[in-house]
């Protein structure tokens, strides 16, 4: 397999503090990567460098081989990496299909060709039958969905999702998951996720980064990673203690 | 443009086309009083327009458009009065100019982030610059105004801009007309999408992979050069050119009110806007006049009653009211 995405040592600092302290992993092309760790562990900040937010104090993150710390959002996105909200940022007054369709004409001039693949989306999405709906009278879980599709819309090779089952009650975590596995599976696609739901995490991923106050504590696979004492005692312990 | 006309039902595609009919065969019945109103009307919808794809597309706040009008009159003008460059060949240098000051603005503002209120404040410093540059522009009339000679001679020269009121009533309406199609045809192409998405979450615009940037410029560039096309228009239609009146902030506001009270954001709202806006001006004018009370500032207080009662009643502006009311446009399946 061979590296989609390599960070190596990135480290981001916010006046004093720490946000994020020498953290490398590599993705590799296809597969789905999860990174967890409490709250303001560090996990959105981290996704904000790759995503070209905020420019890393230190190290360096390669896409393809090439480097992208310090690219704009929008460099980044036409590179390929398409990103989710921890918070979801419709497009309010725009109805469900025309958020997927920005998405879509990014790679495409044509505007009957974007509404096509839109809607393809939205169909693996399960939103078809929402699409004249404006964003802003969604639900959460359809909201989370839409952001989805509309960075999957953009024919991402790595999608970068923050918490995007976070609010969700099981049935639909489990609609998510399934979903994901699809993405992952018949578009191959690879995915970095963030995660808080354990059991998605085990059901996804197949390497996972494990963060705490910024420092990366653990990596491997989950099987291995819920094992490490270090992760437990700091992160699991309270929540998936059984 | 095959895309407004599919977006409408029957009923709406009836609808538009007895009105565009009316308006061709209006001065058959008009009074020449009513069709000075009727060009007026067209004007604004033609300069609202060029606003609306600023403000209700790309969401950039202008409060500086009579800029573009007052360049785009002075220019061709002052080509014309100097020069003899008739306006159809001045329109060009116009629109360059007001074009260009468009960039600067909008680079300015797009490239230091300055957004939102101080991007609006920024219009307005431009405009009253500039007003108070033309003051001292002595081959453009300076503060004293600049106007276009009556010359017998030219008299009925259309080509020249010298028609009578019956050439520049259709010469607003084609303007008119073309800003509509250009509005309907953007609003459903990539640029439009883009723009909309600026205007509704820049930094998830940002992170689709839109150069924010670009298409921000995209926007003032089309509006400033339409603008000043208004511009034009207006100089030879009234053939006289005050610094003081042009760029007047109020002109820039008087510009807006249209797209605002019809709907911000969509094809048809600066049309009603005109529609229902002016002929209230013409008639509160009218009342004022034979009542005998000439109170300065009269005008603005009812204009802003009837904005704030209009923006109360139908906050989303007149047209997506009354398009779902009268039933107008298709439901999307
Ligand atoms: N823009 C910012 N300015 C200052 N501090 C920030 C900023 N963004 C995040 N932080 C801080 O950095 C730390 C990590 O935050 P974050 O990356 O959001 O954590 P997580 O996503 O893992 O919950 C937190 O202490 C947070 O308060
Ligand atoms: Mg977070």
């Amino acid at each position: 397999m061979t590296a989609l995405l390599q960070v190596s040592g990135v480290g981001k600092r916010f006046r004093g503090l720490v946000a994020v302290d020498r953290v490398s992993f590599t993705v590799a092309a296809g597969e789905i990567f999860a990174v967890i760790g409490p709250n303001g562990a560090g996990k959105t900040t981290l996704f904000n460098m790759i995503a070209g937010v905020l420019k890393p104090n230190q190290g360096s993150i390669a896409f393809r081989g090439e480097r992208i710390d310090g690219l704009t959002p929008d460099a980044v996105c036409r590179r390929g990496v398409a990103r989710t909200f921890q918070i979801v940022r419709p497009f309010p007054a725009l109805t469900v299909e025309d958020n997927v369709v920005i998405g879509a004409l990014l790679h495409r001039t044509d505007m009957e060709a974007a509404r096509r693949h839109a809607r393809d989306v939205l169909a693996t999405l399960d939103l078809h039958d929402k699409r004249d709906i404006v964003a802003s009278s969604l639900t959460l879980p359809d909201r989370k969905r839409l952001e989805l599709a509309r960075a999957l819309a953009t024919d991402p090779k790595l999608l970068l999702l923050d918490e995007v089952m976070a609010g969700l009650r099981p049935t639909e975590t489990d609609r998510m998951v399934d979903i994901l596995r699809r993405i992952n599976r018949e578009m191959g696609t690879t995915i970095l996720l963030i995660e808080h739901v354990m059991r998605a995490v085990m059901a996804l991923a197949g390497h996972m980064l494990v963060l705490h106050h910024g420092a990366p504590i653990a990596q491997g696979k989950p099987e291995e990673v819920v094992r490490d004492a270090k992760v437990i005692s700091s992160y699991l312990g309270a929540e998936a203690a059984p | 443009m095959i895309s407004l006309w599919r977006d409408m039902n029957r009923r709406g595609q009836v609808v538009l086309v007895v009105a565009v009919l009316a308006m061709l065969l209006a001065p058959v019945v008009a009074t020449r009083y009513l069709l000075s109103v009727l060009t007026l009307i067209l004007y604004f919808v033609y300069v609202g327009q060029a606003w609306n794809l600023m403000m209700g597309y790309a969401g950039q706040l202008s409060l500086g458009h009579a800029l573009y009008v007052g360049l785009g009159g002075y220019v061709a003008a002052g080509l014309w009065v100097h020069f003899g460059i008739g306006p159809w060949l001045g329109v060009i240098p116009a629109v360059a100019i007001a074009a260009a000051f468009g960039a600067f603005i909008g680079w300015l503002a797009f490239r230091f982030g300055i957004e939102g209120v101080y991007f609006s404040l920024l219009t307005i410093a431009f405009a009253e610059f500039t007003r108070i540059g033309f003051d001292h522009i002595g081959p453009l009339g300076g503060a004293g105004g600049l106007f276009i000679p009556y010359q017998e001679s030219r008299l009925g020269e259309w080509w020249n801009l010298r028609g009578g009121q019956l050439f520049f009533y259709y010469l607003a309406f084609v303007l008119a007309g073309a800003a509509v199609l250009l509005t309907a045809w953007l609003a459903r192409s990539r640029l439009g999408h883009q723009w909309m998405a600026i205007r509704e979450d820049e930094t998830a615009a940002r992170a689709l992979g839109i150069d924010v940037f670009r298409a921000k410029m995209k926007a003032v560039l089309i509006s400033s050069a339409m603008t000043a096309v208004g511009g034009v228009f207006y100089a030879f239609y009234y053939n006289n050119l005050f610094p003081a009146q042009v760029f007047e902030m109020s002109r820039s506001i008087e510009l807006i009110l249209g797209p605002i009270v019809g709907g911000l954001g969509t094809v048809f709202g600066p049309v009603i806007g005109a529609f229902v806006l002016t002929p209230l001006g013409e008639l509160l004018i009218a009342v004022t006049d034979k009542a005998g009370l000439n109170a300065p500032g009269a005008k603005a207080i009812f204009f802003g009653l009837v904005l704030m009662i209009i923006i109360y009643l139908v906050p989303g502006g007149v047209w997506p009211w009354l398009s779902r009311r009268l039933g107008l446009v298709r439901r999307r399946s």
